[in-house]
């Protein structure tokens, strides 16, 4: 992922050419096949966990993979793009609610990067000039994304209940907001809960990437705009915006993919009882595999979403990249 | 200069709300976590009307969660230990030599963070199995399997970070350490790895965080005796009961090691995704 | 672990992958099984008792009991009901399974249709005692009719109606004989100020939900599959069946909306154990998880589920966990053996009681209770007025497509929505095409 940006300002003339002159006048058969040595064991464990599976992934998204098939694989019908037909085929049930969840992961991804990132700029922000307790509310605020996701979600799974939940004593019991209890789990409140929930633990991520950048504007830059007469937003605006500019890129990009492929928020805020108003994408096709043993569409529907993934990525990192280039 | 009225209100405010965004679950965590179990069952109180540790003392006979805690801490150490070595190599390769498929690694490796887990899942576990038959290595139901696959998990991302790191330390360091006779892999152990020290402790909480937090491939790849806490503590909700209170109890109790271990090194942790992150 | 083993392990992969790609079966490995000297047998028994640890403490002495009489060893795994069929469907997938597992029997006859599992044909079924011995309806959820079955039963359950005495007997009501005279009590028993309800309804959980939409349907005399097994989901006797059940909250208000999330059955037997709600539909073993509660056995009766006036007397799935035993075991012989253990009269009754199950076997008491009259009750219930779940492979699809319709439907008249026939039609029409398009 963000790697590209990261491919950019290596510094790639300067390092290497010094060593080129040692090496082979040293051991010229081990320098060249050094770096290699040294990818092996990534290279070897990617391939067996990641490229491999994946590639098999794709295999399984072309067969007819259902359960009359899953105990003898090899028997298994080739399915051409039968998958893939039935997965985007928007007038038919399945292909119907591919999309509904995939709408629904779009809105989920959009607001819950939005928030996170605001909410992490403007505590990074609010905590840039030092002040007493300032490291005190930093670690504090770092608590939710240090939680394993579990133990987060599953309070507030516990705290979203209607009758015995916090949620609904605050809003209703200690505020009187409605006399009606509300539903957070079900309905169509459950992506309102799912978005809370995302950003409770998602926010801090941000805060604390943004708050690494923060730290390396000089004060003096400040100092000079105030002398200006350059107001708090202007400020903001015109030197923390533009200076935490790559930090924003990458950020982005990883709250992005994190959030759209989100699965322990919705498997364990909701269980088995998933409300259609909080099928994100991952668990509608995990769903799909290991409910309906239907692992053939489930991979095709994967690989679809990856395809997505891909091409919004690149798509980024392209005009990012060209952007940067030109400013 | 930002000591203005304004700047000290709109400070006041955004601790206010993110404060209390954040300490309310905290809090309701460990109240109800010391409640006896009708009163979790009752309407919420923000007061614990009957404190009891019972929570505490009976979770671990609920559920087998002293196992599940090894399990865990096996794993996500071993996850750890590997994953930091396997990736200080291969930083140190892209970040010092130039050599051909460079690029393409570090795009490849970098572009499975993008794989949607659902996709793999059902094939690795295929994997595994036919490495059980064909050589005896068992991975499927044992902590092995658990380790490999996490360690690989955090491994792009560690790979990347270390990489931006040892790329901000002055090449001038190696060459002097050539100089002094040591190979490349000496200026990576006396050099590079000291200098690179908070890097380094960075992408190792990171790594343990990703193996003690992951739940989907826990919930395939783990039988009985190689559960997770991740999935161990669903556990809580039986056929007679959810147990409500020993759910908060046992998030609590599991929580504390990785809280603890991430906030003493935050600061590290802050310094490495910088690098990372901004060059 | 060492590294060495580890970068094997990967080298190997690497170079193997074409053989792993589609090697599934044919080399499967029982898990358990150990070659030559006694067999061991792997045995994966789903959550029957209060948790896996409970489980685990009454199982043990019946597997070691089973040790002693044939020398062959059993590892005992209980799984979470979460996670059974998940784990089933790997096991299946990798051929990597143990030798003998528990099932819900409603999946007996979508389990089957993957061919892992061993047929009880006639040598195996004389090898566990003979069909004869089994309720005839329970060995009918084997698997699907006109086969031999993939799965035998083991522990019986049915629904039954528990009502709260004290309460019926305050307001001068009769248990109920008809749908009608259940929902006129549920409604004297309501009084929403007070917090107090007629029913509580597990309306978030999609297994408990596509249950009554079976059971409701079949009072209708409506099926859900037809004879060539193709999904008649939208007939009018299933419509008005899901939508009477629906009604409970909706038109008739006796469930409370917040039953819409209760996302298993254990929540609204929490409620009436606790006595906020009269009457729960449960299956028997709520009994354990009743008095664990706090209520007391005589305070309770049981009934069957009622049908409505006129309509079929179906109070019941025949519900209940089957064994199967997986083809790729080593030890055929150890596990049938086992089957026959497990299904005879003396084990029947030992694990009648900690699980609250009714004897599968014919002529058999039912263990799990002291109280003569709910015994026979349920008795009654399981042998003559049970119908199975439809016994098509895509019985697990329907489960899960019809449930979770159902869930949506609660959902929306929880949150103040009203849904009517032609919602429910088009519901379960939905539910329908997706069936059709998976099978």
């Amino acid at each position: 992922m963000s790697v590209a940006t990261h491919e950019t300002p290596v510094t790639a003339g300067a390092t290497p050419r010094p060593k080129k002159k040692r090496g082979p006048d040293r051991r010229p058969g081990l320098s060249r096949s050094l770096p290699y040595l040294l990818l092996a064991p990534a290279v070897l464990l990617e391939l067996l966990i990641h490229i491999i599976p994946m590639l098999v992934g794709i295999w399984m998204s072309f067969v007819k993979l259902t359960k009359f098939f899953i105990a003898n694989w090899s028997a298994a019908p080739w399915a051409g793009f039968d998958n893939y037909k039935v997965a985007v085929d928007i007038n038919n049930a399945v292909g119907e609610g591919l999309l509904k969840s995939f709408g629904v992961t779009i809105i989920f991804s959009a607001v819950t990067l939005a928030l996170s990132w605001a909410l992490g700029m403007a505590a990074a922000v609010a905590l840039q000039p030092a002040f007493k307790g300032r490291s005190i509310v930093r670690t504090l605020f770092l608590v939710p994304y240090a939680l394993p996701a579990y133990a987060g979600i599953l309070t507030w799974n516990f705290m979203l209940q209607r009758d015995t939940g916090a949620v609904n004593h605050v809003l209703v019991d200690n505020l009187g907001l409605t006399s009606d209890r509300p539903f957070w789990l079900i309905g169509g409140n459950a992506l309102i809960s799912l978005i809370t929930v995302a950003v409770w633990k998602l926010w801090t991520f941000a805060f604390l990437t943004l708050m690494a950048g923060l730290q390396s504007i000089p004060n003096d830059v400040y100092e000079a705009a105030s002398v200006d007469g350059a107001g708090l937003v202007r400020q903001w605006r015109h030197i923390t915006l533009p200076s935490l500019r790559p930090v924003n890129l990458v950020l982005v990009l990883v709250l992005f993919l994190w959030t759209f492929s989100d699965f322990n928020t919705p498997y364990v805020l909701f269980g088995t009882a998933q409300p259609p108003a909080g099928d994100l994408i991952t668990f509608h096709i995990y769903n799909a595999s290991f409910l309906t043993w239907n692992f053939g569409s489930g991979a095709a529907m994967s690989v679809l979403l990856l395809i997505f993934l891909m091409i919004v990525t690149g798509a980024y990192l392209l005009v990012t990249g060209r952007r940067s280039r030109r400013a | 200069m930002r000591d203005t009225k304004g700047f000290k209100i709109y400070r006041a405010v955004v601790l206010a709300v993110l404060g209390l965004f954040v300490l309310v679950p905290l809090y309701v965590m460990v109240t109800s976590s010391m409640k006896p179990l009708s009163d979790v069952q009752g309407a919420f109180t923000w007061w614990p009307s009957n404190l009891t540790l019972d929570p505490f003392v009976d979770m671990w006979r609920t559920v087998p969660l002293a196992r599940y805690f090894v399990n865990s801490t096996i794993v996500s150490v071993a996850a750890t230990a590997f994953s930091v070595a396997i990736a200080i190599l291969a930083a140190f390769a892209v970040s010092r030599f130039r050599f051909r498929g460079r690029t393409v690694f570090s795009t490849t490796v970098l572009s499975t963070q993008m794989f949607p887990g659902v996709l793999f899942l059902l094939p690795l576990f295929l994997i595994f199995v036919n490495i059980n038959n064909s050589t005896g290595v068992q991975l499927v139901g044992t902590r092995l399997g658990l380790i490999i696959t996490y360690l690989t998990f955090s491994l792009p991302f560690s790979i990347w970070m270390l990489a931006g790191y040892f790329d901000s330390i002055p090449r001038e360091l190696d060459e002097a350490a050539l100089v002094d006779g040591c190979g490349p892999m000496g200026a990576l152990w006396r050099v590079v790895l000291p200098a690179a020290r908070p890097g380094v402790i960075a992408v190792a909480i990171y790594s343990f965080m990703t193996a003690w937090g992951e739940v989907l491939f826990a919930s395939v790849m783990t039988t009985e005796a190689n559960r997770t806490l991740s999935v161990g503590l669903r556990q809580y909700s039986t056929q007679t009961n959810v147990y409500w209170n020993q759910i908060m109890a046992a998030a609590l109790v599991v929580s504390i090691p990785v809280v603890i271990g991430f906030l003493l090194a935050q600061r590290h942790f802050v310094a490495g995704v910088t690098a990372g992150a901004v060059k | 672990m060492r590294l060495r083993s580890l970068v094997a392990a990967v080298a190997v992969s690497a170079l193997g992958i074409s053989l792993a790609a589609c090697g599934g079966s044919d080399s499967g490995d029982s898990s358990g099984g150990g070659g030559g000297g006694d067999a061991t047998l792997t045995y994966w028994a789903s959550n029957q008792g209060t948790s896996l640890d409970n489980d685990k403490q009454v199982l043990t002495p019946v597997l070691e009991k089973f040790t002693q009489e044939t020398g062959v060893k059993v590892n005992l795994e209980v799984i979470g009901w979460n996670d059974l069929q998940t784990r089933i469907q790997t096991a299946i997938t990798s051929g990597q399974a143990p030798d003998v597992v528990n099932i819900g029997n409603t999946w007996a006859a979508s389990l089957q249709a993957t061919d892992a599992f061993l047929p009880f044909d006639g040598d195996a079924m004389t090898a566990i005692g003979g069909k004869d011995k089994f309720v005839p309806t329970a060995l009918a959820t084997g698997g699907k009719e006109g086969t031999d079955p993939t799965s035998v039963p083991l522990y019986g359950l049915a629904y039954g109606l528990y009502y709260n005495k004290a309460m019926f007997q305050q307001a001068g009501l009769q248990p109920p004989k008809t749908w009608e005279e259940m929902v006129a009590a549920a409604k004297k028993l309501t009084n929403p100020a007070k917090n107090q309800w007629g029913m509580a309804l597990a309306a978030g959980s999609y297994t408990e939900n596509v249950h009554f939409a079976f059971i409701n349907a079949a009072q209708n005399k409506s099926e859900w599959f037809n004879a060539e097994g193709k999904p008649t989901f939208t007939s009018d006797g299933n419509v008005q069946g899901v939508l009477r059940y629906l009604d409970l909250m909706q038109k008739d208000k006796v469930a409370n909306p917040s039953n819409a999330q209760y996302d298993n059955g254990t929540k609204a037997v929490n409620d009436f154990a606790t006595k906020k709600v009269a009457m729960v539909i449960n299956q028997n073993n709520a009994n354990s998880s009743i008095v664990a509660n706090g209520m007391k056995p005589g305070e309770y009766g049981v009934v069957p589920f009622p049908a409505p006036a006129g309509g079929e007397q179906v109070a019941s799935h025949v519900a209940g966990i089957n064994l199967s035993i997986f083809k790729t075991t080593k030890n055929k012989d150890a596990a049938l053996k086992f089957v026959k253990y497990m299904t005879d009269a003396p084990t029947q009754t030992t694990l009648g009681k900690p699980f609250a199950s009714l004897p599968v076997l014919k002529d058999a008491k039912p263990a799990f209770t002291s109280d003569a009259a709910e015994a026979a009750t349920f008795s009654d219930i399981y042998n003559t007025k049970s119908k199975p779940l439809p016994l098509v492979p895509a019985e697990d699809q329907y489960e899960s497509t019809v449930g979770k319709a159902m869930n949506s439907m609660f959902a929306k008249i929880a949150t103040g929505g009203t849904v009517t026939a032609d919602e429910v039609k088009a519901a379960l029409k939905t539910a329908e095409d997706q069936v059709a398009a998976s099978s």
